[in-house]
Parts: C-alpha cells; structure tokens; sequence
C-alpha cells in the first residue's frame, strides 16, 4: 500500500517537489495536499503581471486541477491546518479534516512582515503576497485614486508599478536613503529612482512611517517628520518572514524558519520542510531558485532515489517591471580588498558594475542592459580568472576574445554548463540536449520539457537563441509571425511593449523596439497607428500619412481611382427627406451609380476625388454623417423593425440597434465591425453570422459574438444574455472594448475570440462586473475623441490639400 | 524638355504625395520622410491604381489597389513583381519644385 504523504501548503515549492516526485517514484506515495489558499498552484513571481494587467490569473496557473486528479492528489483548497500531532502522525484543518500521514511536508512559507504603527488594521491597508492581495488592490484601482506602497524593495516597486499602469497615483515610500538597497549599489539606485519617476511614480526615501491615518478606513500616511500623503489604499511591502507558526507549535526546532539538514528533514525525522518557511544552512530564502533547489532535494530524500543535499548560491534579482532593466547578483560592497569596474552611459541610462576580489567576479550591478548577466554569473559561479579580459569585460560577453557581436554568437559560446534560466537552474546542454532528444520544436515545448524560461520569463530571449542555434533554420523564432519584415516582433509583443514602455508615437515605437527600416512600410505603419489610437486616445495624435487611403480620405477608392460614399442611417432607417436629399446630390454630381448594400443603407459609387468635399457638404446638410463604409471601425447595425410593427417582435430591436450605433459610432476597431440587432429568435436582421448580434427574447437579450460572413463563414457564439438593455449595451461596449485592446490589426472578431477563448472573453466581459466596467469606461473615455465627423472636418476644411491636385500644366503652355 | 514650376516642398505632405495633372497624364510627386522629392507617373504598372494615394515609406509607395510596392527612386516594382513606371527630372530651386516634361511628347498630345 501507498504511504501517505501530507503537504501542508500548496506554493511553488511544494509543487515543484512533486512533479519530481512523481517522476522519480510514481505511485510510492498517496498525497493530500491542504492549501489554506482556495485554489491550485499558481506561479506567484508573475502576481505582477496579473496586477499590471499584463497577464491574468489563467496565464499563471502552473498546475491545473487536471494535474491534481491526473496524479490522484486530494487538494483540500481552503483547509488551513491548525494542528499536527507528532504522536498520533496526523494534522487537522480548521473545517476539522484530519489526516494521517506517514510524511509530512511542512511549506507555509512566508507571511508579509506589517510594521506596527497605528493604523495598521485599517480597511485599506493590505499586503502583496497572494492573488487575493491582487484582486483587493485591483479593486481599491477602479477608484484612480491615491495609493501609497510603503516599501521600495522588489515587491514595493512592482506593486507601485502595476497599480501606476492601472491608473492610480502611486506613491513609494522607502526608508532607506536608496531603493532596493539590499540588492542595489547607491548609483543604481538612483538611475532606478528616476525610471521609477519617470513612469509618473512618486518616490520618498528616507520616509520613515509614523501612522496610518484614517476614519474607519485609510485616508492617508503620517510620517515621522509630521507629512500627511493622503490615499485610499496603502500596501505594505516592506518584507516578509518565514510562517513558522504551525512548526514553532508542534514543537520543531525553529530558528528564523524551520530548521532543517541539508536533505530537508527538521528536527523530526517524518517531517520535510521546504519554500521560503524552511532554514536551512542558517539561510531562508526569498528567490524562486534556491526554493526549487530545497523542492528537488526533497523530493529525492522522499523517493530516496538519491543523496540530494542542498547547497547555498547566490541568485541573482532581476525587476519584473517591464521598460526597467536591472540585475543583480553577489557581494557588491566596497571593501579595501576589492576592486571594481563601472561602465556609465548616462545618455542611455545604462550602469554596470562589477565587483572583483583577486581577479574573480564577486558581484555585478547592471542596469539599463543586462543582457550580460548570465554570462557575469556564469564567470562569477567558476570563480574564472578574469585578468586577460580585463580591459574589455564590463563591455560584455560580445567584445572576448575576438569573437562578433552577434547575440547568437554569445550564446553560441556559453559553456554547456552555463546557466541559463535562473529561477528553475537550467543549464544550456540541458536545454539543447532536450530539444534534440525529444524533437521539440516551440518554445511552449521547451518550457514544458525543461522548465527553462518557465517561471519568470526574462531568459526567454536567451532559450530562443537556444532553439536557434539547436534547430537551425527550422525554427521559426518563437513560432511568432513577426508584423511585418521591419521588426521582428509580432503583434501581441508589439502592443504588450506599446503599453508597457508608454510608446505614444510611431516613431517612438520604431526607435525603442529597433525597427530594422527608418519608417516602416505599408503593414506596420497602419497598424501601429490604430494601437496608438486604442491605446492613447486622448494623448496621441493620429498619423493620416500612416492610415489606408480609404481612412485618409473617408470615402472607398474603386478600381477606376473614383470613390464611393455611403452615409450613416441609422440602424437601417431612413426618410423621405434623406432619400430626396441622395438623390439630389446624385443628379447633381453626375453619380454613376446608387446601390443597397448589405448594411441596410446606401452606397453612391463613382465620385471623383475632387468632387468628395462637396458631396458631403450637400449630405451633412440634410443630417448625414460619414458612415465609416471605408473604416476599420464600427460599419452598420443591421435591425429588424422589431416590436414597433412585428407581429412576432419582442422587443425593440430597431432601437436598440440605433442606441448602439449612436454609442459607438467613430470608433476605430483593429478590423471592420458589423452588428445586427433580431427582435426575435426568427432573426430576421441575421445578427447570429455578425461580430455582434442580439436575438431579443421575451426574458431579455441573447447577446451573440464572433460571426462570420465573408472569407469564412461561421455563426456567432452566445456571449450571453442579459435582462436590461442599459445591460445590453454595456456587455456589447466592454466586448467591443476588449476587442480594441488585445486584438491584432486587421483580425475579425471571430479570429481573436477563437484565439483568446470564447470562455476567457465570457469571463472578462459578462461575469466579471468590474472588469466589464473597466472596458466600458474606457471605451466611452475614446469616444470624447473619436466622435467626430470625419465628412464636416472635411467640408470645413481639413486635409484640402487630400483632394485637390498639386498643379496642373495648362495644355496650352505645354503645347507652345 | 522644359522645366515646369509646380509648387514648393511645403505643398506636400511628409510621407505623403501630391498630384500634377498634365497633357501626358498624371504625375505624382512624393515627399520622403526625410524630405526627399521624387516624381513618377501616378499610374501603377499593375492595374493603374493612383500610386499618389498610397503610404509612402522610405524611398517607396504602396499601391491603394493591390499593394505593389514601388520605387520611387527608380520607379522598378519591388519584390517579386515586375514592372515600372516613368520616372520624371524633378529639381528644386529656391524652395520651389520643378518637373521636366517632354516637350514633343506634349506637342503631340
């Protein structure tokens, strides 16, 4: 029979230790596992994406539910235990389950360090260790209200940096003269302090927190010299400690953590201790590496498949905020013994340092590139004499010994036992030997395989150049079909780093993510446009050169050079007045042809370009606006009469369908946007092969999405339904929204739903109301500036010189 | 040939284009983004598309119709397709731009 082993706690560690358990001695053990946090393992160095809206909870899940059952683990989420019992070998949860073990893993980890000041219990204040503390720090966001992080550590700093990118005024406080001063020398520090800033973050140093003030809740932070910085929420990051509260109770041996050997065993024999609870070798640990280390060494005392012993190395920092830069590793005091390299780059931000003692690295301070650091920690960990390379070394791997300056190059002469991933200790032959020997073939699979770039993620760039250099040309460089052949970037990166380094023009873009051409070309310039337009809709000023010319000139060019104009009407209806007015301005300007489309109104075709102005001029005086027929907008809302006349219709669909088209007309969208609105399930208005449809129904609205008509044909997916139609429209904008800002240009909505998941786009836009409510406000916020008609900007005046010719050389004077 | 004055640099918009009507047809006139002038016909070597209403980048334009890239330098399609179109002289004096039209082609119109 199966022995039975407990797992008090359910982070990294613990995880990790099993997935090596399991495959040392599969079926050995029967494991139960009691997390006091209800949900499965998730990855806990990316809670800082989560909260900067980079990733979402889903993203980091590292063991799914399936995994648990797959490998017959009870997982008791929500079961902390209150007690073990040495004696009787069983621990007890505060729901009252008790379970017998054979062995028992201790791994609570670690509990966020509060400091005692009054105040501190204050609604308001919370700490950044779980995904609860991210979800309550995402809410108290929605307020765009004042946030202070006491604390400019790793943790302070990210916390600061994802609630500044979600729309708070952020504050750090930081009591010492410098941040991250435990991994950062004075002078990176500062160049760190001013990245910080420059991102719209206050920073105090030397700001010792006296009180939390508030009534009831927090309205702000006292310091010792008396200032009051007002906020509505203030995180603690000033630290954490081991959580050896259970152990310290049932009477293990407890110093800062969880005393334990070198196999992980504490001071009773049946019980391992590993994560950021256990002290081992006099050190606790807070990196995700040494963490993983305790997990292997445990799990091969538990298989007693080998003599693991943990031994101590130093890991190195690195700042998940994205646009910083920073590495840090060792021992980089000053001392009389040692001496030091320092490269500045004021102008580029960039500062290295490297510390030597004897002519061995003992530390190394980059920041603003650190695209060297593996290769520093490489000479650091083999102790290699680094007087031949002195002269060259803080310029980097790239300038040794002759070889080029081909990133590929560097990697290329990596020693096979160079480490390349950090978090998770992958040393490059064990990457290249994995791909080889299993045939991977996508970076998915390699971090499947090997972990490598699986955790953190910024050796990412350096496993690629692996899976280059293993697989040739055959690799497709990170399976990404770049935008276009002047980056090598794909779209999602592209509209990831847009927000992250706050690009707010289509220069600033090329220049910052190394565009390889000096302006672009006909596919990037207009996408990178629409990115600007959706992602700074107040700050960024559209670039008309960058836009197709249908977008420049708002009518479509037909094959002749001529164009066609379609004004709105709105959800299909029209009046006496508005049809004598078309066909007055098509007598007048000569129109060839006046068709139907298939958006319930009418197109004219065959205008001359210099004819455009005029045209509109006669139609905005009848009350006609651009109909966008030519835009990577918002085109039609297709409607039935609905319950106006329908002796079938429910409810008013062709209102509805106007309310939406008035709502969300002008906006610009990364493909063309078609709607349609049924007043009953009889769908006359063919709302279920639309982007968006509603079927309105006696209980409410059937909100449907990602139909297609055209290249594909597919029918829509139901989103949804809702009972109002306030409700209505509010899912169909956050949808809309949603689409806007993750979308890549010129992909319909049934690409991108199929792609993101039509259940994770339910999850954001219906069921999650905050979220929903974000979307929609920031799509009504765009709307100030997109809803502008395009026709009378043009009748007044703008863009003439669009649609007149530059010269023309009379025959005459040609001809003498 | 005879010079033709048909405007200054201002008159176009960076990354953008104008055009000239004359008795050989219509000539467009780019302006690179770092202000380089260049004129060609405004008549893509595909199916004729009006190349002046097209993005300009680099030293090149991309058809409306069907995206041919063409060079502006040399009026040669890029990439893997053929054709070309007429380049046209083009100088610029005191802020003014002049085109050279053919005077016998003209003539003959």
């Amino acid at each position: 029979m199966a022995e039975k082993l407990v797992i008090v706690g359910n982070g990294m560690a613990p995880g990790r230790m099993l997935e090596h358990l399991f495959e040392e001695a599969p079926g050995r053990y029967e494991v139960i596992i009691f997390n006091a946090e209800p949900r499965v393992n998730y990855d806990r160095i990316m809670l800082s994406p989560v909260l900067s809206g980079e990733k979402s909870y889903e993203d980091i899940v590292i063991h799914g539910d399936g995994w648990y059952i797959q490998h017959g683990v009870t997982l008791y989420k929500g079961h902390k235990i209150v007690a073990v019992d040495r004696d009787a070998r069983t621990v007890t949860s505060d729901h009252g389950v008790t379970e017998r073990y054979d062995k028992l893993v201790i791994a609570t980890g670690s509990v966020p360090f509060i400091i005692p000041v009054p105040g501190k219990d204050l609604p308001g204040v919370i700490t950044y260790r779980d995904l609860d503390d991210v979800n309550a720090m995402l809410l108290a966001a929605q307020s765009r209200d004042r946030a202070v992080v006491i604390g400019g550590g790793l943790l302070g700093l990210e916390a600061a940096a994802g609630l500044k990118e979600r729309g708070m005024d952020v504050t750090v406080l930081h009591v010492m003269p410098t941040l991250m001063e435990r991994q950062l020398d004075p002078a990176a520090g500062y160049l760190l302090q001013k990245a910080v800033e420059a991102r719209g973050i206050k920073v105090m140093t030397k700001a010792n927190t006296k009180a939390i003030v508030g009534d009831g809740k927090v309205e702000g932070v006292e310091l010792a010299d008396g200032a009051v910085i007002p906020a509505t929420l203030v995180v603690m990051a000033v630290g954490i400690r081991p959580n050896v509260a259970l152990a310290k109770d049932a009477g293990l041996a407890v110093n800062r953590g969880i005393v334990t050997d070198d196999r992980m065993e504490t001071s009773d024999p049946n019980i391992l201790s590993v994560g950021e609870c256990a002290e081992v070798g006099g050190n606790v640990y807070g990196l995700v590496a040494p963490l993983y280390e305790m997990a292997r060494v445990a799990a091969a005392n538990l298989a007693q498949s080998a003599n693991k012993r943990f031994v101590h190395s130093d890991t190195p920092t690195k700042l998940k905020v994205t646009g910083i830069d920073l590495y840090s590793l060792g021992d980089f005091a000053d001392g009389d013994d040692r001496e030091e390299i320092i490269l500045r780059d004021a102008s580029a931000g960039v500062y290295k340092r490297v510390v030597l003692k004897e002519n061995r690295i003992i530390g190394t301070v980059l920041f603003g590139e650190t695209g060297d650091g593996a290769w520093f920690n490489d000479l650091k960990k083999k102790e290699t004499d680094i007087s031949e390379m002195r002269d060259t070394l803080i310029f980097g791997q790239a300038f040794q010994g002759g070889a080029s300056a081909d990133p590929l190059a560097a990697v290329a002469a990596l020693a096979d036992d160079a480490e390349i991933c950090g978090c998770n200790g992958v040393c490059k032959s064990k990457i290249t030997g994995t791909i080889t020997s299993k045939g991977l073939t996508s970076l998915d699979d390699v971090r499947a395989h090997t972990k490598a770039s699986a955790s953190c993620g910024t050796c990412t760039p350096l496993v690629e150049k692996l899976m280059v250099l293993t697989l040739g040309d055959s690799y497709n460089p990170a399976a990404i079909t770049p935008m276009c052949t002047c980056t090598t970037l794909g779209h999602d990166e592209v509209r990831r780093l847009i927000k992250a380094k706050r690009l707010k023009t289509i220069p600033a873009v090329m220049q910052e993510l190394e565009w390889k051409t000096s302006c672009g070309c006909a596919k990037c310039r207009p996408a990178l446009n629409y990115y600007l337009v959706a992602d700074w809709p107040d700050e960024y000023a559209d670039d008309y050169q960058s836009r197709f010319i249908n977008e420049r000139v708002h009518a479509n060019i037909q094959k002749d050079g001529t164009y066609s104009v379609v004004p709105r009407m709105w959800g299909g209806v029209t009046s006496a007045k508005e049809l004598r007015a078309i066909a007055d301005v098509v007598d007048k300007f000569a129109i060839p042809t006046v068709k139907v489309t298939g958006g319930q109104r009418i197109d004219m075709l065959g205008i001359k370009k210099e004819d455009l102005p005029a045209v509109w001029a006669d139609l905005g005086e009848a009350g006609f606006v651009s109909g966008h027929a030519y835009a990577k907008g918002l085109r039609t809302v297709k409607t039935c009469v609905g319950s106006d006349w329908c002796r079938f219709g429910t409810r008013d669909s062709t209102g509805l369908g106007i309310r939406i088209e008035k709502f969300m007309w002008g906006s610009w969208t990364p493909a063309k946007v078609k709607m349609g609105v049924s007043g009953c399930p009889r769908n006359c208005a063919e709302a279920t092969c639309k982007d968006v449809g509603v079927i309105c129904v006696d209980s409410g609205y059937e909100i449907h999405f990602a139909g297609a008509a055209g290249l594909d044909i597919k029918g829509t997916e139901v989103l949804g339904q809702v009972r109002t139609e306030d409700e209505a429209l509010e899912v169909i904008v956050a949808l809309t929204q949603m689409y806007r800002e993750q979308a890549r240009y010129l992909e319909r909505i049934y690409k991108w739903a199929k792609r993101i998941g039509y259940d994770e786009i339910r999850r954001q836009v219906l069921h999650d109301l905050p979220r929903r409510r974000d979307f929609y406000d920031r799509f009504v916020f765009s709307q100030k500036f997109a809803q502008v008609d395009p026709w009378s900007e043009r009748v007044s005046g703008k863009d003439k010189h669009e649609f007149r010719p530059l010269a023309a050389v009379p025959y005459q004077l040609a001809a003498e | 040939m005879t010079w033709f004055p048909i405007g200054t640099i201002d008159d176009i918009p960076q990354r953008g284009a104008r055009c000239v009507v004359t008795p050989q047809g219509k000539i467009g006139v780019f302006r690179t983004h770092d202000d380089r002038i260049f004129a060609i016909e405004d008549h893509c070597p595909h199916k004729g598309g009006p190349l002046t209403q097209g993005i300009v980048h680099g030293a090149s334009v991309t058809c409306p119709l069907h995206n041919w890239v063409i060079s502006l330098e040399t009026g040669l399609a890029q990439g893997a397709d053929e054709g070309a179109v007429r380049t046209i002289p083009l100088k610029i004096e005191e802020g003014r731009i002049l085109i050279a039209l053919d005077r016998q082609l003209m003539a003959a119109e």
